[in-house]
């Protein structure tokens, strides 16, 4: 499946750019971040939350196919 | 009368103090307010390594950040007795000493408010997707992490 991840803040820089669309063959969140960690090694020294499709998830969580964001920490206020 | 319609809660740079002034003024129609409790967050000039922030720049995952303002709107109307609320931040650049969010809250009566505010400001913190990029005044930056 194809899925889409968006980039904010600092993880936006390591991965100098905000959003992208990946071919995914796997069911877990947790494999989509192994894919994204070995693209973008810098990303294992960040700290950061993964949405599915606009609510927290877990690396456990399966993938749905849609949109998935990953957010460092929230700064708002 | 309670006013639950969603509003648009972002605004592109700094809330004027005269925006914030005309939003109080709209409020003298409704009579049965007897008490309002605003929170104004200001960016701060916080001096990390000798150098100072002259500015902060918000981006926001913005689907989830309305979605989430939009829960914290219902469990607030769920959880205290309000006529209305408002909910303002900044996107964008806003400088040292300008306002980058503002929270307004209207009862019948005063207790209500002060504890209702301090949830929604709380709530805001804790669970919108909103990113600062802390600038200093060489152009070097780092990113804020509220605590």
């Amino acid at each position: 499946m194809r899925i889409t991840i968006k980039y904010f803040g600092l993880i936006a820089e390591v991965t100098q750019c905000e959003e992208e669309t990946i071919q995914f063959s796997g069911h877990l969140i947790s494999e989509v971040l192994e894919i994204l960690h070995s693209k973008y090694t810098e990303l294992k020294n960040k700290n950061f939350q993964v949405a599915q499709n606009q609510e927290l998830v877990f690396l456990e969580t399966r993938v749905t196919g849609q949109e998935l964001a990953l957010l460092p920490p929230f700064a708002g206020g | 009368m309670t006013d639950k319609k969603p509003k648009s809660v972002f605004k592109q740079g700094a809330i004027s103090s005269e925006f914030i002034g005309e939003s109080i003024a709209k409020h003298q129609t409704k009579t049965s307010i007897g008490a309002h409790n605003i929170f104004l967050g200001q960016v701060r000039a916080d001096v990390i390594d000798g150098k100072a922030v002259a500015a902060i720049e918000y981006t926001a995952y913005e689907d989830m950040a309305n979605q989430k303002f939009s829960e914290i709107r219902e469990a607030t109307f769920d959880k205290f007795e309000l006529t209305c609320m408002h909910i303002y931040h900044s996107l964008g650049i806003v400088k040292a000493g300008e306002i980058c969010l503002f929270v307004f809250v209207s009862s019948p009566r005063r207790k209500v408010v002060f504890e209702a505010l301090e949830y929604i400001v709380e709530e805001i913190k804790a669970h919108v997707p909103v990113f600062g990029k802390e600038i200093f005044e060489d152009d070097s930056h780092q990113w804020k992490v509220n605590n």
